[in-house]
């Protein structure tokens, strides 16, 4: 601790989750990800941990949920396709309360796509993937501290709430190389695992079960309200935004990961032009960040949303600033890395943009 | 025990038992029948029409699925 | 009096919701009398698929997962490389074994992941009303196949058994049925035995149990165990298929 490394996004979250004290890690090869797989099956030896590279992104969720019922701290990874492939596990998760770890490092789509970055998952992320009503905590870094920062405490979200949490970082993080440090975070309290299957039933006295299958319908509908009991309480607590300039900003950039990170580099060149521009980074995409938003809206004139997608975070804005001020956006597909010069444009133009347009 | 065979017994628990007359097909002493009742579950539960007969070797209990019988000697 | 045959310990008293004759509740009770006699029950773990077994978890008094369909291997996988000293058991159909499963059925045992799969074979999916299964036999009627399995457009069946033996992970896989009282001594014999292997740390076990569907068979009880009997032993010959212990591959 304390000491800063260089590493490659894919490696610093795998050394992150392993510091966290994840001793499983089960996974399979996709881009732009691999280092990831490849990094914990150099390390997990050596920590005394478990890696398997599995048959498929579908047999992996389904180690990890069998891990995880099992007690243990356990992560997988994967891009995109690789994620489309895990649903049915993590909705299963999901029902069964189970505590996990998923690492999506988004490339290009729909279908096969590309390798390149992009920002196409998050409907995928924050509005199920899977079926049936549930929410996964969904955690975006905008650079690779940030990355180690919520990796870590990813595992104590998971553990807290007893739900998978989705680290959402994109093909740029997962490549790029920046100095981190591995640093312990404010502890939380966090309940005993004594539901879990683990091997143990004489010490409790009665046997555990793993399950998300409730065939009456009173009982699942008392299972999906504890649910959404939960989700509440997890929305007051843990929503997450950065704020860049936005007390007296008259246009507010919204933007997550990577995309923020060139924003912020073309809201710091309009400023410095004399022009007034904020950035509202959310860091917690679900529970996503209501309160930041509702804070800025009686200040700022317009919002402008940029993403590497055709339009999807957007619509969240849309729905928390409910109308009461424009939202804009702007947005590339296919992979394509919008540079600061066009984010400018884009941010100069939505200037002037009010509700009488 | 006193000569001759062993005192035999079979103990079906009939409210566990759903009528599907396997351990009827299986006693080689041919005593285990379908009685002419009904359980709370609405099924014919098995029985012993001469447990004199029975020598315990619990083919009927074997082929049980519902664990209904118990065999002791 | 000493009792001569009771009610194993590792079955839950609740009356299963299986259907009459329906040879689940055999198979369920000779894997509860194997762990009773080899007292794992504390450390055990099964895994219940997606099937008529679904409820499986409802029926054994050990810790218990319910996987998602075809997903047993995997999560058994994840549970064993957890807990390496407990011993693990996933209980699956025909259905999700060796069609939406067949993937993760092939990766654990060439993996030689430590595990015990009891796979109930009866030709058919039981739970979703009688329709074709990857070990329906040819020239079988099922809601899918209403005119009989037709081998030239919905394929061959497949022998689960013989194809995980060619394998190098398994330490012991063996097909067996309970159509009789003395096949079900034989079941019970290799149930029993690729539990053991597990506790002795052997490598990946499977026993596949030729089993009856009277209900989407249209059969008495009797019957369908004839039926096994007469039509499923020529197609999928009983005997251990692998057995790292006995030298020689059958």
């Amino acid at each position: 601790m304390g000491q800063r490394v260089l590493m490659k996004g894919n490696e610093a979250i795998a050394e992150a989750a392993i510091k966290a004290g994840c001793l499983f890690f089960f996974g399979y090869p996709i881009t732009p990800q691999n280092e990831l797989p490849e990094y914990m099956s150099r390390r997990m030896p050596e920590v005394g941990g478990t890696f398997v590279q599995a048959e498929s992104e579908v047999a992996a969720i389904n180690m990890v949920y069998g891990a995880a019922g099992a007690g243990a701290r356990v992560m997988t990874s994967s891009s995109s396709p690789g994620i489309s492939l895990k649903q049915e596990g993590i909705s299963y998760m999901a029902g069964a309360e189970l505590p996990a770890v998923i690492v999506n490092i988004v490339r290009g789509g729909p279908g096969l796509g590309s390798i390149q970055p992009g920002q196409g998952d998050y409907f995928q992320s924050v509005k199920g993937g899977g079926h049936g009503d549930y929410k996964l905590v969904v955690l975006a870094p905008a650079n690779l501290q940030e990355a180690v920062d919520l990796v870590t405490e990813a595992f104590d979200i998971a553990d807290q709430y007893r739900n998978p949490v989705l680290i959402l970082g994109d093909g740029l993080l997962g490549q790029m190389m920046e100095p981190v440090e591995f640093r312990p975070l404010p502890e939380r309290v966090l309940p005993p695992k004594d539901w879990a299957t683990n091997g143990l039933r004489n010490h409790r006295g009665h046997k555990n079960v793993v399950n998300s299958l409730v065939l009456q319908a009173v009982g699942l509908e008392a299972h999906n309200i504890h649910l959404q009991a939960k989700y509440a309480r997890i929305k007051e607590a843990e929503q997450k935004a950065e704020l860049l300039y936005c007390d007296d900003a008259e246009v507010v950039v919204v933007a997550y990961g990577s995309t923020a990170r060139i924003a912020k580099t073309a809201i710091l060149a309009l400023r410095e032009q004399g022009h007034k521009v904020g950035l509202l980074r959310p860091i917690s995409l679900w529970p996503f960040p209501e309160n930041a938003i509702n804070t800025l809206v009686s200040t700022v004139n317009t919002f402008l949303c940029v993403e590497m997608s055709a339009g999807q975070m957007v619509e969240d804005v849309r729905l928390v600033v409910n109308g009461r001020r424009p939202v804009q956006f702007y947005g590339r597909m296919g992979g394509i890395v919008p540079t600061p010069e066009e984010i400018a444009t884009q941010i100069l133009e939505s200037m002037g943009v009010t509700n009488h347009d | 025990m006193k000569g001759g065979l062993s005192m035999a017994q079979v103990i079906f628990n009939e409210e566990r038992c759903k009528g599907c007359e396997l351990c009827t097909t299986v006693c080689p002493v041919k005593i285990v029948i379908i009685q002419d009742k009904y359980n709370k579950r609405g099924f014919r539960p098995a029985g012993v029409s001469d447990m004199s007969k029975c020598i315990a070797c619990a083919a009927c209990a074997r082929i049980c699925p519902d664990v209904v019988i118990t065999v002791e000697k | 009096m000493t009792k001569v045959f009771g009610y194993p310990e590792s079955l839950t008293d609740m009356p299963t919701h299986y259907c009459p004759g329906c040879t689940h509740g055999i198979i369920h009770r000779l894997i509860a009398e194997v762990i009773d006699e080899l007292g794992i029950v504390d450390k055990t773990v099964g895994v219940a698929p997606v099937g008529c077994a679904v409820l499986a978890y409802n029926y054994f008094t050990c810790d218990m997962q319910e996987a998602a369909h075809g997903r047993a291997p995997a999560v058994a996988t994840g549970i064993k490389r957890v807990i390496p000293d407990g011993i693990v058991f996933t209980y699956q159909g025909d259905g999700d074994l060796a069609s939406i499963g067949c993937a993760e059925i092939v990766h654990a045992a060439a993996r030689g992941e430590q595990i015990t799969t009891v796979f109930v074979n009866n030709g058919i999916y039981g739970m979703t009303g009688g329709q074709m299964a990857p070990t329906t036999l040819p020239g079988d009627k099922t809601s899918t196949s209403p005119y009989g399995r037709d081998t030239v457009k919905q394929g061959f069946p497949i022998r689960v058994s013989e194809m995980l033996a060619t394998l190098d992970g398994p330490a012991y896989i063996a097909r067996v049925s309970v159509h009789n009282v003395a096949h079900i001594v034989k079941a019970k014999r290799a149930i029993k035995k690729a539990f053991e292997y597990q506790v002795a740390g052997k490598g990946f076990t499977l026993v596949e149990v030729l089993s009856t569907c009277p209900t989407n068979w249209g059969l008495t009880p009797k019957e369908s165990l004839d039926k096994v009997q007469r039509e499923m032993l020529p197609y999928y010959p009983l005997g251990e298929y692998k057995d790292i212990e006995a030298g020689e591959k059958k």
